[in-house]
């Protein structure tokens, strides 16, 4: 029997991707890439980002360095784990007609089980949207299921949020309380380099048995309990404290959408690194001599004006009409359809906006300009 | 199955510098498969052999500059089931209609020994601005991917798949980084329109537009934040003229490139 809270070090960090590729998984983690720390498939644990940094603002996002070997001392990059569960392009079927018979050949979908490492509890939460977005109805996403099914989740609890997070006010925080194989929270100091580590299923500890570690002591739980407690204090940013529901549907008709949308490019990156948005469109491809055809699925976005196009025409043709149909979506009628915000307070839709649109300073005017109504 | 006659292709030049033909020229074995299931009628970059229409496709490159191409592209029409036009001369009127914006007696004068030689309009226009267009490929030059695919759309009868999303993206799909997010580097592709792939943004530089405006692009607030990112009035000015310079959404970009810096 393991401990269920327990210390490893940096080298059994690096020692833990080896674990996963011997055990078959295909190991996902943050690393650096040119001028951002990316997701990607980690090829050894030396993959895993170290000593960076990033400081993030609206529209403004760099790496910085450290002066520590920290790992996950950074907030949410410029793709999400949507990247690796609902990927941005996908075959979905392929068809052959060269010997006379039409014959479809679904798409085989991927075997091999993947391991995300370093997940963030914004990131997290995010993942669960989807679980009940594309696997919770009647009709899963096989190509989503498949690749979600037997994923293991390594959590990186946040020890340093950056200034476009605010996760804490949209109900999670920097601290995953479940849902995890193992979670670690990160530790630099005098004494040493350290994650502390908590088991979340028979897998994650399965694990941490196989790792160089120590029981976790009083003093380290007490340190960790500090430093997370202390992240939830510091977000660098906060959705005003109303209901979001509400406001949304109550601002349909505020003016203040056509404020947004002069500044708004209607360039959809907001959508593209939203961990939680999910639409796609089908594309259909033959080559030349028709006997070879392909359906692939992409990423869509509701800024794209191709997207509301029903015959004849598009039916959200203003920028500030989709604006508010996304951010409308994103924090209220999300409820009416998935039962939960669509928006887990990563801050991505923030950070990589080219023009640095706010959603929490945009729910802020519409809050400000809402009670001015009232009290009118 | 009734036995299908072959469909013939034609492909015209107006004023261009011949790189989105050459594009069609550098398919290599898709080029050797297009011969198999086309008949090559009109493509004098590649062959001398001009037979009469009508065609079943144009490629249409170059934009119309001469009184004389103004009456070709209506016959080109007329022989053309379905006309393509190809690049960004045929779609925008390319980086020579500059003129559009300057005085062409002015540029025949100085630029010309024999002026008199110069037989030109006062304008570099789109083909749309003359015919019907089926369907338009964008692009400084096209993107070879692109044609093929409106090419195998044509002969599967179907319609081919060219969204008009940004160039941002396919910048994300293709899973990179923003440059002007996290490099500060000069981006139009918040602007610009889709088709490319991304290949500059790909490559750590900045979008330059070459495929022109989405519809209705906020190049306004885009300016905005081109300041910020270093652009002065002059590079600003400049980085909406040029290959697309007399496409709408670039053109009066112009006007709001003077506005004060925020």
């Amino acid at each position: 029997m393991t401990d269920r809270v327990a210390v490893i070090d940096h080298s059994a960090l690096v020692e833990l991707v080896g674990l996963l590729h011997a055990e078959g998984y295909v190991v996902v983690g943050p690393t650096l890439r040119e001028n951002a720390i990316v997701l990607a498939e980690l090829d050894d644990g030396d993959d895993l980002v170290s000593g960076w940094g990033v400081d993030t603002e609206a529209g403004r996002y760099r790496v910085v360095r450290r002066a520590d070997d920290a790992v996950f001392a950074h907030s949410a990059g410029p793709q999400s784990w949507k990247s690796f569960l609902h990927p941005a392009r996908r075959r979905l079927l392929s068809t052959d007609t060269s010997d006379g018979d039409l014959t479809v050949e679904p798409e085989p979908e991927p075997s091999r089980r993947m391991a995300f490492l370093g997940v963030r509890p914004c990131d997290l939460v995010a993942i669960g949207v989807l679980d009940r977005v594309l696997a919770g109805g009647r009709y899963p996403d096989p190509g989503y299921t498949a690749r979600r099914d037997g994923v293991l989740v390594i959590v990186a609890n946040c020890t340093e949020p950056g200034a476009t997070c605010f996760c804490v006010s949209m109900g999670g925080g920097p601290r995953a309380p479940a849902g995890f194989d193992l979670a670690l929270t990160e530790r630099v100091d005098d004494a040493g380099h350290r994650f502390l580590v908590e088991v979340g299923s028979a897998a994650g500890e399965e694990l941490l048995a196989a790792l160089p570690h120590r029981a976790a002591t009083d003093a380290d739980l007490r340190v960790a309990d500090d430093d997370l407690a202390d992240a939830a204090e510091h977000m660098g940013r906060a959705m005003p404290e109303v209901d979001l529901r509400a406001l949304l549907v109550d601002s349909r008709e505020s003016p203040h959408w056509a404020e947004v949308a002069s500044r708004c490019l209607a360039c959809g990156n907001c959508t593209m690194v939203c961990p939680t948005c999910f639409c796609t469109t089908t594309e259909e491809v033959t080559d030349l001599t028709g006997e070879h055809g392909e359906r692939w699925q992409r990423w869509s976005s509701c800024f794209d004006l191709d997207f509301s196009y029903l015959h004849g025409g598009e039916v959200r043709t203003s920028r500030q009409s989709r604006y508010r149909q996304w951010m409308t979506h994103k924090l209220s009628t999300w409820y009416d359809q998935f039962g939960s915000s669509g928006c887990v307070g990563c801050g991505r839709c923030i950070v990589w906006c080219p023009v640095g649109i706010d959603i929490t300073e945009e729910a802020a005017s519409l809050t400000a300009l809402a009670s001015r109504e009232v009290g009118t | 199955m009734a036995e299908r006659s072959t469909p013939t292709l034609a492909v015209w030049k107006f004023t261009s510098c011949d790189g989105c033909q050459l594009t069609l020229l550098d398919c290599e074995e898709d080029l050797l498969a297009l011969t198999g299931q086309v008949e090559i009628r009109h493509f004098l970059e590649a062959s001398s052999r001009a037979d009469p229409g009508p065609y079943d496709v144009s490629l249409v490159e170059g934009s119309i500059t001469t009184a004389e191409q103004e009456r070709l592209i209506r016959q080109v029409r007329e022989w053309s089931r379905v006309l393509v036009t190809i690049g960004a001369c045929a779609t925008a009127g390319g980086v020579q209609a500059l003129r559009n914006f300057a005085d062409v007696e002015e540029f025949r004068s100085v630029v010309y020994a024999t002026p008199s030689y110069v037989d030109t309009l006062a304008t570099s226009t789109p083909i749309a601005a003359h015919v019907r267009v089926d369907y338009e490929l964008r692009g400084c030059p096209i993107d070879r991917r692109q044609l093929v695919a409106v090419l195998s759309a044509f002969l599967a009868g179907r319609e081919p798949d060219l969204p008009d999303d940004s160039v941002c993206t396919e910048c994300k799909r293709r899973g990179n980084t923003c440059v002007m997010v996290a490099d500060g580097t000069p981006c139009l592709g918040p602007v610009t329109h889709a088709g490319c792939g991304a290949l500059c943004p790909t490559y750590r530089r900045g979008c330059y537009g070459c495929f022109g405006p989405v519809r209705a692009p906020n190049t306004r607030s885009l300016i905005r934040q081109l300041r910020v990112c270093g652009m002065g009035d002059a590079e600003l000015d400049r980085v909406f003229h040029t290959f697309n310079a007399a496409a709408p959404g670039f053109a009066s970009a112009r006007g709001e490139t003077d506005e004060p810096s925020q």
